[in-house]
């Protein structure tokens, strides 16, 4: 459920909103909907790992990666398959974060 | 407890998004440049592109229709100039925005503002050197001439208004990576972009070295190791065509005051290979009977590329050509009726004067018998993420004083002497722009000579060939009155005598049209023989490039776009065959060890070409630097002198006619040292070098290996660079690929009842890295080949090279 919303959240906000939008995303709907810290750290990461990775192949794909092969050359990864990988886990990690931190906000205000 | 675990995690997560937000020296904000709503992500282009596209502009009056060809190439058609010039703006924003910006804050001395403190020399040298203060005149003289202000103000809201329309999502990449935002143009920019030019093309000087060596040798040996006139010279208007004008009386030289400098420094050395090759050969050579005309400038080779070739059209104008990303117009190429072309004339325009100055203060300066009052310019220079530079420039009626003090000068450019103004072109008002436009139009060779007159800095070579038969050249620019070498050495500025006096008048600038040989050419060579009465500059570039144009040229019959192409390309080599013979005469094969031998072998049997294969270019390249070392490094090693060797052209002299010259012995042994012993230890040193470098003689040592040749993208990333790749041909060279320096644009005209023109840019139209468009002409380049330029009559013209169009109406 908190992954769902988290991707829907930020796949509709990733076209229009800059991109720590994602943190708001996945802090509040862990704060409405979060259970466990795992579960939030974990559906916040993933949704957000899946939701770049998507977005960012659909810019790459019909580019056929020219721009992500420079790209990876610029930061000394051997391919651009790397470049992807950690910009799913960047946004994957914010969000991660985000969402823990909705939760535990969430159990320091329940009694 | 959980508040503390609630705050902690917040905290890490917004001390997260921080950090991924902020730039860390060279590294972009990391989150925001790879995330993809915001990031690098976003500049990868579709290779699915729309045929039809519709936009709404505001300011527009009337409709424009841009057709895009296969390689992105722009043909706008317009309903009127107005609109024309808007759009031209507007569409090269799309592809260089970035470069436009950067260019414009390095003409500015901006840099720093947002690159750092790193860059806070090169601004302060740019502001010292009074570049501001030449743009701001230059756009009030522009601002002045009623068709150029109109057009520059429809440029610059067009660029304005891609400006407006882009999120920072769509930012170019290098925005991203430098993490800063493009800002408003202005029309200053424009004139800052001519600025960057003169500085590139007459922004150099060795006066400061010149005047130490009068100083260390005296002037018989100095006027003999430097003199005003080269042994070997082809020059552009051909040798003994009459000037048929009464010169103005030539000023006297002044009473003479040798500037007392002792300051030590390094020289800005003058790459051998910037400069250029243009021509046009007439009818009665050619296979059609009209004209050719082609035209090669030889630039830093960058990505992007610093050319962006367009098709402008309105009621008024059609022509074809390249642009300078930042000005509106073509500034190379052709119409319907005429074709031109620019190399560099190298005019002595930048002089040095010594200020004498009433005391520390620097209120007042000893001129004309008298006192007289500095003015000062206050220049800030922001400096990203430091509190801002408040820099104050002294100024006398010469110019700015660049640096007044070693303590003013810090790590400023070796080459400017301390405590000396500047009296630069590049400061006077002009109008290029205004060449430009009546070129763009231009119908015959009087349209030509007109735009000329508008034509200041940097004096340019400017090659003309039209429909009606006619050929020129005109190394033409406004040229300072001078008195014969007045600018050789650092003048005096207490005396009137040595200001400039005035100008050589427009009319009596040299030019040539319809000569008998049947053709016109320049490459940076001298622009006429001696007996042109005024004085233009007293060294220019080697007359090699020259040479061979002028030997190909008169032995063409019936030529055509390929023969152009075929000469444009050219990499044999006549320095080679002017002093390789002589070298070889003096080698003594029996002290040559096996290794040696081979190499000399290899040497002798060279067809003097320098080709990608051969090793001969190789060893003669390597053996002539030991060489002119040899000779020169212990007469000028002093400091001072900058290393400021004699010419090539000098050193062949002494070769060929004074092999007995006090020059080829080494100061610094007790031996007598000749030319003979010179020319085999510099081959014997070239060989032991080449083989430590290379290996055994062989494949490894072609030339196209040897010689590394790279397109780097402004930045130096080397992501967005080319990588080495093997050519042939050095600066002498027609082909002078050498050091990162080139054919920027390599275009053939053949004019006719049809016009047919045939260009190539070492590069592509779009300046970013993630378009297909980036490097998509580059190959071509490489091999030397030329596309045919589809030059449309009208916006109704039907092409299958035709990809995509796209409307704008006025919104």
């Amino acid at each position: 459920m908190l992954f769902l919303i988290i991707l829907i959240l930020s796949f509709a906000s990733g076209f229009f909103l800059p991109w720590w939008v994602v943190a708001i995303a996945a802090f509040s709907a862990a704060f409405f909907v979060g259970k466990t810290s795992g579960q939030a750290f974990w559906s916040g990461f993933s949704s957000v790992f899946i939701v770049w990775i998507v977005l960012a192949l659909f810019k790459s794909i019909p580019n056929d990666h020219i721009l992500a092969k420079k790209v990876a050359l610029l930061f000394h990864l051997p391919g651009w398959g790397y470049l992807l990988l950690i910009t799913g886990i960047i946004g994957g990690l914010v969000s991660g974060l985000a969402a823990l931190s909705g939760l535990l906000l969430k159990r320091a205000f329940e009694k | 407890m959980k508040f503390i675990k609630a705050f902690l995690s917040i905290a890490l997560t917004l001390l997260l998004i921080w950090a991924l937000q902020t730039k860390f020296g060279p590294v972009p904000p990391i989150g925001r440049f790879l995330s993809p709503a915001d990031g690098f992500w976003q500049n990868a282009e579709s290779k699915n592109i729309l045929t039809t596209t519709h936009l709404m502009l505001p300011g527009l009056t009337g409709k424009v229709t841009v057709k895009y060809d296969e390689n992105r190439i722009p043909h706008i058609f317009a309903d009127n100039e107005h609109d024309l010039y808007y759009a031209q703006g507007y569409i090269t924003a799309t592809d260089r925005l970035w470069q436009m910006d950067i260019q414009t804050r390095q003409a500015a001395g901006r840099l720093a503002e947002v690159l750092g403190p790193q860059l806070l020399e090169v601004d302060r040298y740019h502001r010292r050197m009074g570049m501001v203060y030449g743009a701001e005149k230059t756009l009030k003289a522009m601002m002045q001439e009623p068709a150029v202000r109109k057009m520059i103000l429809a440029y610059t809201d067009g660029i304005n208004a891609y400006i407006h329309r882009l999120h920072p999502r769509q930012y170019p990449i290098e925005f991203k990576m430098l993490d800063y935002a493009p800002e408003e143009w202005q029309p200053i920019n424009c004139a800052f972009l001519l600025k960057l030019m003169s500085e590139t093309l007459a922004g150099g000087s060795n006066e400061f070295a010149m005047s130490n060596i009068l100083k260390r040798f005296g002037p018989a040996t100095t006027n003999d190791l430097f003199p005003d006139y080269p042994m070997h010279e082809d020059p552009i208007i051909p040798a003994g065509t009459k000037w048929d004008f009464k010169p103005l009386p030539i000023p006297s030289p002044s009473a003479g005051f040798m500037a007392q400098m002792n300051d030590s420094a390094k020289r800005v050395i003058k790459a051998e290979g910037i400069g250029s090759n243009n021509w046009a050969v007439s009818g009665s050579k050619t296979a059609n009977g009209y004209p050719i005309l082609a035209n090669d400038p030889h630039l830093d080779l960058t990505f992007p590329s610093i050319w962006y070739q367009v098709q402008l059209t309105a009621p008024s104008v059609n022509v074809y050509g390249v642009s300078l990303p930042g000005s509106p117009c073509v500034i190379l190429g052709f119409n319907n009726n005429i074709s031109w072309g620019i190399t560099n004339v190298d005019a002595d325009v930048l002089d040095w004067y010594q200020i004498k100055f009433k005391n520390n203060k620097k209120d007042e300066y000893w001129y004309n018998n008298q006192w007289n009052k500095t003015n000062r310019r206050v220049e800030v220079i922001n400096i990203r993420g430091r509190a801002p530079l408040y820099d104050t420039v002294i100024y006398t009626h010469h110019g700015p004083v660049v640096y007044e003090s070693k303590a003013k000068k810090g790590d400023g450019p070796d080459f400017v002497p301390v405590g000396d103004a500047l009296r630069w072109i590049a400061h006077d008002e002009s109008d290029e722009l205004m060449a430009m436009y009546i070129l763009n139009k231009g119908k015959n060779y009087d349209d030509y000579r007109k735009a000329l007159t508008y034509f200041n800095a940097p004096a340019s070579n400017f090659v003309f060939a039209s429909k009606n038969n006619d050929i020129a050249i005109t190394p033409n620019g406004k040229y300072p009155l001078k008195y014969k070498d007045q600018g050789k050495f650092i003048l005096d500025g207490t005396d009137p005598a040595d200001d400039w006096h005035g100008w050589i008048p427009f009319d009596q600038n040299p030019t040539v049209k319809n000569p008998p040989r049947g053709f016109v050419s320049s490459a940076n060579q001298s622009s006429t023989d001696p007996s042109y009465p005024y004085y233009i500059n007293w060294s220019f570039a080697p007359y090699e490039r020259g040479k061979r144009i002028n030997d190909r040229l008169t032995a063409m019959q019936h030529a055509t776009i390929d023969s152009m192409r075929i000469l444009q390309t050219d990499t044999y080599s006549i320095r080679a065959q002017d002093i390789l013979p002589t070298m070889l005469k003096y080698i003594d094969g029996s002290k040559l060890n096996k290794t040696q031998l081979t190499a000399l072998n290899m040497i002798k049997t060279w067809n003097k070409d320098f080709t990608v294969n051969s090793t001969g270019s190789t060893i003669l390249n390597t053996w002539w630097q030991k060489m002119y070392n040899m000779i020169w490094s212990d007469d000028f090693a002093a400091k001072d002198l900058q290393e400021n060797y004699p010419s090539v052209d000098r050193t062949e002299q002494l070769l060929l006619k004074e092999p007995g010259s006090k020059w080829f012995d080494d100061i610094n042994t007790p031996a007598k040292e000749t030319c003979a012993y010179v020319i085999n230890q510099s081959f014997k040193a070239a060989i032991n070098d080449l083989v430590k470098q290379f290996g055994k003689p062989g494949k490894s040592w072609q030339w196209g290996q040897v010689k590394k040749l790279e397109i780097k993208h402004l930045t130096r990333q080397e992501a967005f660079s080319s990588g080495n790749f093997p050519t042939g041909g050095t600066g002498s060279t027609v082909n002078a690929l050498n050091n990162g320096h080139g054919p920027s644009w390599r275009m053939v005209v053949q004019m006719g009842p049809t016009v047919k023109g045939f260009g190539i840019l070492p590069g592509g139209e779009s300046g970013n890295p993630g378009s297909f468009f980036y490097s998509d002409m580059l190959k071509t380049w490489q091999q030397g080949q030329l596309k045919e330029l589809l030059f449309l009559q009208s916006g109704d013209e039907m092409s299958d090279r035709i990809k995509s169009t796209l409307t704008i109406g006025s919104k």
